[in-house]
């Protein structure tokens, strides 16, 4: 699997011709900064970076992969009842939400934990998540950061739906637009509601950003069994940009979708980005990916590792002293610490609150339930008093 | 007091809504040029525009899934599923997402949207247009279910379901769209019944039926028809499917010591067999006689030549009651 590999080819297909392309060979890919950490320029995405931008961007790829690593671990010692590894998709999920501007909203899936990061939410509300204490719980609007959304591309809906919100608030255009950024995965774009989702913001016009990050894996399946043609291509037949750019390339990934945000919000309507990365580790920590896929495939994406080639860039091209990599490896640790003592000394909600905002007000048949079984609970403590 | 058929009594209500708020949407599959195959939105595309009645591409879960979107972002749209078999497309947003919201948020978000179902058969459609599936959303935690069985109701429920925070299942009952009522259009809804509860549609003494949506006029007649012989019927308008008005339900009950409940919907699993549960919970001493149910065959809805067999009508009805009388 090279991604350098195979020419794109957009010509339209006959019944006769064979589909000239495979979906994971890469066809255009943008990328600006390589696997060795050299610059690429790009004469569509010129480089609007400070050294302090990449810095702090590189700061937040170490970080969240450190909150990554400690749920992994929080889960094996039993302290979380799954975990939804990121790891391998750093780049993809901070380049793209350190392009978006506070006032836009964000659709995650379950593993955009450095999305999440980005938005300001503590990482301690995703573990609430996995440890079974919450179905979520952060307050969306706040945050600008919806609900984790499990049934697969269900939140491009709802994305789609805000983003016509935006249009009707005539929040399109000028200085304070607005626009909408939807993530889900390679398996998602089989889903009915993914397509229908890209239909409805072609037809509308809707400003959105669809971000697909291809991690190549939906949980066992390769990507040829959700496409045979590159993900990106798919938005031609739905009538508006799609693009592929090196998902563990930070700066591409910035790159481009903050200028996808800005068609958006200009109103020029949808892009879909495809983020060419790959799942590193299992689907969740329930997974045994060596039942489905090679070891070698994982070593040729290791030397493609989202964080060193930015680190071997800060370092070449002077932009970083040591003391600044030391430092962000001890705030590493001390974030990874917080994260560990919030996880195990994380109380279990009370029993009736399984009761609790089910409707704006109870119903008659939910109090009667709760009243009840409060009383069958009272009767254990009278019991226990005796 | 004006005079309206039901489906005009609903376009009151919509259009009320629309002036009201103007974060009331309406949203499907030809509602706006066309008024809706029943003519249900009629008028309201050219009076509020397309930016506010929106025809939508033709995908149910696009509608619903669109429209928790737009509810996101403080819109109160108004979908409606063309027809009650249509409906399934939509069951994840409905079900998975549109329900769930509010809990899985723990209060931060509210979905405040509507789901207007044509529902029931007895129009003589093709397959997938007769069917009511009001029990799969009535056991679905997180959605109100409502059924209007006549105009005034029409009227008032649909502003009221608008007016709720909470997602609404709106049932319309389709064959009586063109049965006319006096509807009360210029006062507020002040006075008008909580949508939560059911209301005695006619009093009675001997055998309380319950019933709602497109039965209830079919009930009411039932209950005329019987005071030819001597017995006197009291008929509910359950108008709530969820929650359930058990006050209202019990006290009649308790008053008449017998209960039928009738419903399009297969009797098996069916809304009748909660009500029945919970009637026998609440009220056994006070009953004469099982609960019994009348309503739909544990069958697919069957081609409409048929429809005249599988729907209860009158003496079906008149028959449960009848048998209420055997214990």
């Amino acid at each position: 699997m090279t991604v350098e590999s195979g020419a794109a080819t957009t010509a339209a297909l006959t019944l006769n011709q064979p589909v000239p392309d495979t979906p994971d060979q890469a066809g255009e890919f943008i990328q600006l900064l390589t696997p060795e950490g050299e610059r690429i320029d790009h004469p569509d995405y010129p480089m609007n970076l400070s050294a302090a931008d990449i810095r702090s961007m590189y700061r937040d790829l170490v970080l969240v992969r450190t909150i990554d690593t400690v749920a992994i671990s929080l889960q094996r010692q039993g302290e979380l009842g799954i975990w939804a590894s990121l790891l391998g998709q750093e780049a993809a999920q901070i380049g793209s939400a350190r392009a978006l501007g506070p006032q836009d909203m964000v659709f995650p899936t379950y593993r955009e934990h450095g999305v999440a990061w980005c938005r300001g939410i503590d990482p301690v509300k995703l573990l609430e998540l996995y440890r079974g204490v919450s179905h979520g719980g952060w307050a969306p609007e706040e945050h600008k950061f919806h609900l984790y959304t499990i049934v697969i591309g269900s939140q491009t809906l709802h994305a789609t739906g805000y983003a016509m919100g935006i249009q009707r608030d005539g929040a399109v255009g000028g200085e304070s637009a607005e626009a909408v950024i939807a993530y889900f995965g390679d398996g998602a774009t089989s889903q009915g509601d993914v397509n229908e989702a890209f239909i409805w913001a072609s037809v509308f016009n809707a400003p959105i950003v669809f971000f697909c990050q291809n991690n190549q894996w939906a949980i066992s399946e390769p990507l040829e069994k959700q496409s045979r043609i590159p993900l990106y291509q798919r938005a031609r037949g739905f009538g508006f940009p799609g693009l592929r750019v090196d998902g563990n390339d930070v700066l591409a990934c910035h790159a481009v979708t903050q200028k996808a945000m800005q068609a958006a919000k200009e109103g020029q309507g949808p892009t879909l980005i495809e983020a060419f990365t790959y799942r590193m580790g299992a689907h969740t920590t329930t997974d045994d990916p060596t039942r489905y896929r090679l070891a070698s495939e994982l070593e040729v994406w290791k030397h493609k590792d989202p964080i060193e080639r930015v680190r071997a860039y800060l370092v070449r091209t002077g932009q970083a002293e040591p003391e600044f990599f030391a430092g962000v490896d001890a705030e590493a640790k001390q974030v990874g610490a917080r994260v560990r003592e919030a996880v195990r000394t994380m109380a279990d909600p009370p029993p009736l609150a399984i009761f609790d905002h089910v409707y704006a007000e109870p119903t008659s048949i939910l109090r009667a339930e709760r009243e009840q079984y409060a009383a069958y609970l009272d009767s254990f403590e009278q019991e226990a008093a005796r | 007091m004006t005079t309206l058929t039901l489906s005009k009594a609903l376009n009151a209500g919509l259009r009320k809504a629309l002036e009201n708020d103007p974060k009331v949407l309406i949203m499907g599959e030809d509602v706006g040029k066309l008024g809706g195959v029943f003519r249900v939105t009629d008028g309201l595309w050219k009076d509020f525009g397309e930016a506010r009645v929106i025809d939508t591409p033709l995908a149910e879960s696009g509608i619903v899934g669109t429209a928790i979107g737009l509810a996101l972002r403080g819109y109160r749209p108004v979908c409606e599923i063309q027809f009650d078999g249509f409906v399934y497309p939509a069951a994840n947003q409905i079900i998975s997402q549109l329900a769930k919201m509010r809990y899985r948020s723990r209060g931060h978000v509210s979905l405040p949207v509507v789901i207007r179902i044509p529902c029931g058969g007895g129009i003589g459609a093709v397959e997938h247009h007769s069917e009511s599936p009001e029990a799969i959303f009535a056991h679905t935690a997180g959605l109100r279910v409502v059924a209007c069985g006549d105009a005034a109701d029409a009227f008032a429920m649909i502003q009221q379901s608008i007016s709720s925070d909470d997602p609404v299942i709106f049932f319309e009952p389709k064959r009586r769209y063109w049965d006319k009522g006096e509807v009360d259009t210029a006062n507020g809804m002040a006075a008008a019944l909580p949508l939560d509860r059911a209301k005695v549609a006619l009093e009675g003494t001997d055998v309380t039926l319950l019933t709602y949506g497109p039965l209830v006029r079919t009930c009411l007649e039932s209950a005329l028809a019987a005071r030819g012989d001597g017995r006197s019927i009291e008929v509910v308008d359950l108008r709530s499917l969820s929650p359930l008005d058990m006050d209202t339900i019990g006290a009649s009950v308790r008053k008449t010591g017998r209960c039928v409940v009738a419903h399009e919907a297969p009797v098996y699993a069916g809304l009748g067999a909660e009500i029945a549960a919970r009637i026998t919970e609440q009220c056994f001493y006070q009953l004469e006689a099982p609960v019994l149910r009348v309503g739909g065959f544990a069958t697919p809805y069957p081609p409409s030549r048929l429809e005249e067999y599988y729907l209860p009508d009158l003496d079906r009805i008149l028959d449960g009651v009848d048998r209420t009388f055997g214990y």
